[in-house]
C-alpha cells in the first residue's frame, strides 16, 4: 500500500525484495498504463462504429464504380427474393471499406521476404484489398476487352454470368491475380455489403437480413428461445437504431 | 530508454483466464502482485455495451479485439522438409489483445477433461497391453490425476458460474448429465441453458440410437449467480454473439466479468497494460529467473523484478518467450532430445453438415456453446481393442452459428454459390442447415514441434514462433473412426442431404475454416524431465520459481475445449504455491 503512494509522487525507492532497484518513471508503463489496485480503473475508449454516407464517394473512380456495381449485380442480381447488390448498397459499402483500415489491410502481417508457399499456409499475397481492387478491376477489364472487343460493363447478363463462371473456377490468368482469387475477393464483399449491419453503407433496409429472416442487433432472445421450431418474424434491427435509441 | 521497476513478490505475464486467476490467488495470499499484459483493459459496460457489440462485421469478421498478425504471427509448415512461412492474414489460431486475453472472446465451451486422458499411457498399458500404435507417437501421463484435480475443477466452474447438468456426483450417476463424466463433488452452479430445436432432434435421434446425450457445460449463465469472489453475473440472453465477441450481458463467464473486478480491489495488486513481455531474465545462480523484461507502448524497455515468474500468455506464446529466454533446452526431431518445443498437438475434428426441409431452426437463438453431447465415443469411453488408435471425440449438435454472414456457404454440396441461384439455397438453407461436430483428441508426435524461426520477426525484432505441424496416423483412424459415428447419426436423421468429413483427410492448415483455435503442448508436464519441461506442479524443472500455466502443459488434448482444464490447473499450482512453495522455495517435486 505504501508502495502505490510511492508510485505515484514518482519517488525513487527500494524494493520490497532483497536488491534495491533504481525506478525512473520514464515510459508509457509508468506515465498512463499502470493500473493500482483499490482505485478506479478507467478502460480505453471504443470508438463507435461510422455511419457510411453514401452521397460520398471514398475510393473508386468512375470507371471502378461502374465496373464494380456491374460484378456485385450479377453476384446478387435484383429478383423476387431482394433488389440488386447495388440498390441495397453493397458498393457504397465497398466503396468505403476499402478506404479504411480494411483496404490498408491494417491486420496483416506485411514483412517480407514473399514467397508462394504450399495450399496449407495461406494467402501469401502482399497485396492490400485496395491494392487487389485497384489492379484487380484494370486488369479484369483489359482482359475483358480483349476477349470481346468490349468492357465488362456493356457485356449482356449472360455474357456476364459467363465470364463470372471461368473466373470463380480459375481459367483466367491476370498478370497479377489469378482470376479465382480476385472472383473470391468479390464475392466475400459483396456479401459482407448485403448482410453486414446496415450502418456500413450496404444492407439498406436491412433487405439482406429480411431474406433470411435474421434479427439483426437485437440481444435478448428470452421471450423466443423456448418457441421451437417455429416461424418467428421478428422484425430487424440495425445498431443505427441502437445508437439513437 | 530502460528502467527498472520496484520489485514484486510475483509477476505474471497475460492476463487471461490462467494469469487472473493466478493472481487473484496470489493476491489473497498477500503476495504483491504485478501483471503484465500487452493490451488495454476494457470493461464490459464501455468496450462490448449491447449498443454496438452485435456487429458481425467489426468482431465476427474484421475479428477486432483479436491479436492481428500484424504485431504478431506464427510460421507454418506441415513438415521439416518444407519452408515455413508467415501466417501473414487471419487464421483458425484467435489470440486475445487485452486484458481478459482469449477468455473474453471465447466461445465459452466450459469442460473437465475426461480421467482417462491425463493418464493414457498408463491405460495403454494396463487396458491395452501395449497395444501397436503409429510410429513416433507420444504418449505419456501429466503427472496430475483427475482425482486430484477435481476440488480445482469445482472452484473454476463456481467463479466462471458455469451452467451445466452434471451426470456423476460423488460416483453416482445423475439422469440427464453425462454418465462418462469424472466424478464430481457438486453439481453445476447454475443449470443449463434452454436447448435449440436442434439440440432437441439431436437428443431424440442418438437416445433412440443407444446413446447418453446431454446438454453441455457452457460459461454462458444459465441463472441469476454471485460467484464466490462476491461478483453478479446475469443470465444469458441467446444472442448469439459470443466467440470472436466480448459480452455486453455480464452473462459470459470471462476473467473480465469474473475475477477481474474482484482483483481490482485489491491494493497488493498492479497492472501493467500495453506493455509487451520481451523474454523472462534468467537469474545468476543459473537455478532462478529474476524478472520480466518488458516494451512499454512508448516503446521503452522495462524491467520487472520478481522472486516468482508466471508464464501465463497463450500457448503458443508460451513456448515462445520460453524458446526466446532460451530456459530449458530447445527440442531437436532428429535426435529426438530437448524438451522445449516438443509435443506440440492439436485438435482433431469429424463434422457433418446436414440439410433439412421446413425445420425453423432460428440459428440466431444461440449461444457459442449451445450444444448437446454424445460422449460414447470420446476419450477412453469405449474400447479401443483392435482399433489401432487411442482417443477419440464429443459428437454435439451445436448451434453456436447464426449470424449471416458466417452461414452464407452452409449450402447443400454442389450449390451455386453466387446469383439468384445462391440466394434461393441460402434462404432456404438457413433456417434448415444443422451441424454434427466431433471435436476430437490430438496426441502428439516426434515429427511435430515448436521452434523460433529463422526468417521471419515480430515488430519488435524477436524471431516469430515456426509451428511444424500436419495430423499423423493415430489422429487419421480416429477421426474416420468418429466421422463414421458421425454419418451412422445422419443416415437416421431425417435431414434431406448430408456430408461427413474427417478433417485429417487433408493436410493440416490453420487457413481452413471450421477448424480448432485449440493449440496445445510444446512446454508441458510430466513426471520425468526427460519427457517434460515442468514437473506435474507445473513448475519449470530447471528454474524453482518460474511457473507456466496454460494449455502449453497438456502433453495430448482431450476431445473438449482446454479452457477449463487450464484454469483448474493453475488453481492447482497456486495452491502449491501458497501452502508449500512460499514456505520453502525450491522444486515442488521433493
Amino acid at each position: 500500500m505504501k508502495r502505490r503512494s510511492f508510485i505515484k509522487a514518482g519517488l525513487i525507492l527500494a524494493g520490497t525484495g532483497t536488491a534495491a532497484s533504481i525506478f525512473t518513471p520514464a515510459g508509457a508503463a509508468e506515465r498512463k498504463n499502470v493500473l493500482n489496485g483499490g482505485k478506479i480503473w478507467r478502460a480505453k475508449e471504443t470508438p463507435l462504429p461510422t455511419p457510411a454516407d453514401p452521397t460520398q464517394r471514398l475510393f473508386f473512380n468512375e470507371r471502378e464504380y461502374a465496373l464494380v456495381t456491374a460484378i456485385f449485380d450479377r453476384l446478387i442480381p435484383a429478383d423476387e427474393l431482394s433488389v440488386s447488390a447495388s440498390q441495397a448498397g453493397c458498393v457504397v459499402f465497398i466503396d468505403n471499406q476499402l478506404a479504411g483500415d480494411y483496404g490498408k489491410a491494417k491486420w496483416k502481417y506485411n514483412q517480407g521476404p514473399f514467397e508462394n508457399g504450399t495450399e496449407s499456409q495461406g494467402n501469401q499475397s502482399p497485396y492490400s484489398p485496395a491494392e487487389i481492387y485497384r489492379k484487380g478491376l484494370q486488369e479484369l477489364d483489359t482482359h475483358c476487352t480483349r476477349l470481346f472487343n468490349k468492357s465488362f460493363t456493356e457485356l449482356s447478363h449472360d455474357m456476364q454470368d459467363a465470364y463470372l463462371e471461368k473466373m470463380e473456377s480459375g481459367e483466367f490468368t491476370y498478370p497479377t491475380f489469378n482470376s479465382e482469387v480476385l472472383f473470391g475477393q468479390f464475392l466475400a464483399n459483396v456479401q459482407e455489403g448485403f448482410l453486414a449491419d446496415p450502418i456500413y453503407g450496404g444492407n439498406r433496409n436491412m433487405v439482406g437480413w429480411r431474406m433470411i429472416g435474421f434479427p439483426g442487433a437485437r440481444y435478448d432472445y428470452r421471450d423466443y428461445a423456448p418457441l421451437k421450431g417455429q416461424k418467428l418474424n421478428i422484425e430487424p434491427i440495425s445498431i443505427i437504431q441502437l445508437l439513437k435509441a | 530508454m530502460n528502467y527498472t521497476r520496484p520489485k514484486a513478490d510475483a509477476v505474471i505475464i497475460g492476463l487471461g483466464w490462467a494469469g487472473s486467476l493466478m493472481a487473484e490467488e496470489l493476491t489473497r495470499a498477500g503476495l504483491n502482485v504485478v501483471a503484465i499484459e500487452r493490451g488495454p483493459w476494457e470493461q464490459t459496460q464501455t468496450n462490448f455495451s449491447p449498443a454496438i457489440a452485435a456487429d458481425e462485421l467489426r468482431y465476427g469478421v474484421r475479428r477486432e479485439i483479436l491479436k492481428p498478425p500484424r504485431v504478431e504471427t506464427l510460421t507454418f509448415r506441415n513438415d521439416s522438409s518444407q519452408k515455413a512461412l508467415p501466417a501473414r492474414d487471419w487464421n483458425a489460431f484467435q489470440m486475445g489483445y487485452s486484458v481478459g486475453g482469449a477468455g473474453k472472446h471465447w466461445a465459452a465451451n466450459a469442460w473437465r477433461f475426461n480421467p482417462s486422458d491425463f493418464e493414457m499411457a498408463t491405460r495403454l498399458r494396463d487396458r491395452y497391453h501395449n497395444m501397436k500404435l503409429a510410429d513416433g507417437l507420444i504418449v505419456q501421463d501429466w503427472g496430475v490425476s483427475y482425482a486430484e484435480l477435481e476440488p480445482f475443477y469445482d472452484r473454476v466452474e463456481k467463479i466462471a458460474g458455469i451452467s451445466g447438468k452434471a451426470g456423476v456426483i460423488n460416483g453416482v450417476t445423475q439422469s440427464g448429465g453425462n454418465p462418462f463424466e469424472g466424478s464430481r463433488s457438486s453439481e453445476y452452479p447454475t443449470p443449463p441453458l434452454i436447448r435449440s430445436h436442434w439440440n432437441d432432434k439431436f437428443h431424440q435421434i442418438t437416445e433412440k440410437m443407444g446413446f447418453h446425450p446431454f446438454p453441455i457445460p457452457a460459461g454462458t449463465i444459465g441463472a441469476p449467480y454471485t460467484n464466490p469472489l462476491g461478483v453478479n453475473l446475469a443470465p444469458c440472453t441467446y444472442c448469439g454473439y459470443c466467440g470472436f465477441y466480448g459480452c455486453g450481458n455480464w452473462s459470459k463467464s470471462s476473467p473480465n466479468v469474473c475475477v477481474i473486478p474482484a482483483l481490482m480491489d485489491r491494493t497488493n495488486f498492479t497492472l501493467l497494460t500495453e506493455c509487451t513481455a520481451l523474454y523472462i531474465d534468467k537469474a545468476e545462480d543459473g537455478k532462478t529467473v529474476s524478472g520480466v523484461t518488458f516494451r512499454d507502448s512508448d516503446g521503452n524497455t522495462g524491467f520487472q523484478p520478481a522472486d516468482i515468474v508466471c508464464l501465463s500468455a497463450y500457448q503458443l506464446d508460451n513456448v515462445r518467450l520460453l524458446l526466446l529466454s532460451k530456459i530449458g533446452k530447445a527440442y531437436d526431431p532428429v535426435t529426438g532430445e530437448g524438451t522445449l518445443g516438443r509435443a506440440y498437438n492439436y485438435q482433431t475434428m469429424s463434422m457433418g453438415y446436414l440439410y433439412y426441409e421446413n425445420e425453423h431452426m432460428n440459428p440466431f437463438i444461440s449461444t457459442g456453446a449451445l450444444s448437446t453431447q454424445i460422449d460414447d465415443f470420446n476419450g477412453d469411453n469405449f474400447d479401443h481393442s483392435g482399433l489401432g488408435f487411442l482417443g477419440g471425440a464429443g459428437i454435439q449438435a451445436l448451434s453456436d452459428q447464426g449470424t449471416p454472414l458466417s452461414m452464407t456457404d452452409r449450402l447443400p454440396p454442389g450449390s451455386k454459390m453466387w446469383g439468384s441461384a445462391w440466394k434461393k439455397t441460402f434462404q432456404k438453407s438457413y433456417q434448415n442447415y444443422a451441424k454434427i461436430q466431433g471435436q476430437g483428441t490430438s496426441y502428439s508426435h516426434r515429427d511435430s514441434y515448436l521452434s523460433l524461426d529463422p526468417n521471419y520477426k515480430d515488430e519488435n525484432g524477436q524471431p516469430l514462433l515456426r509451428l511444424t505441424f500436419d495430423y499423423n496416423q493415430n489422429d487419421r483412424l480416429m477421426a474416420r473412426f468418429i466421422r463414421d459415428r458421425i454419418e451412422d447419426i445422419c443416415k437416421v436423421s431425417g435431414a434431406t442431404s448430408w456430408e461427413t468429413e474427417a478433417f485429417p483427410d487433408k493436410h493440416n492448415s490453420p487457413f481452413r475454416a471450421y477448424d480448432s483455435s485449440h493449440t496445445i503442448g510444446g512446454a508441458v508436464m510430466g513426471l520425468d524431465p526427460a519427457t517434460s519441461v515442468l514437473n506435474r506442479y507445473q513448475q519449470h524443472w530447471d528454474a524453482h520459481n518460474l511457473f507456466v500455466l496454460g494449455a502449453s502443459s497438456y502433453p495430448n488434448n482431450g476431445g473438449y475445449n482446454p479452457t477449463i482444464t487450464l484454469s483448474a490447473l493453475t488453481l492447482w499450482t497456486a495452491h502449491a504455491i501458497v501452502n508449500d512453495y512460499l514456505k520453502n522455495p525450491g522444486s515442488l517435486v521433493r
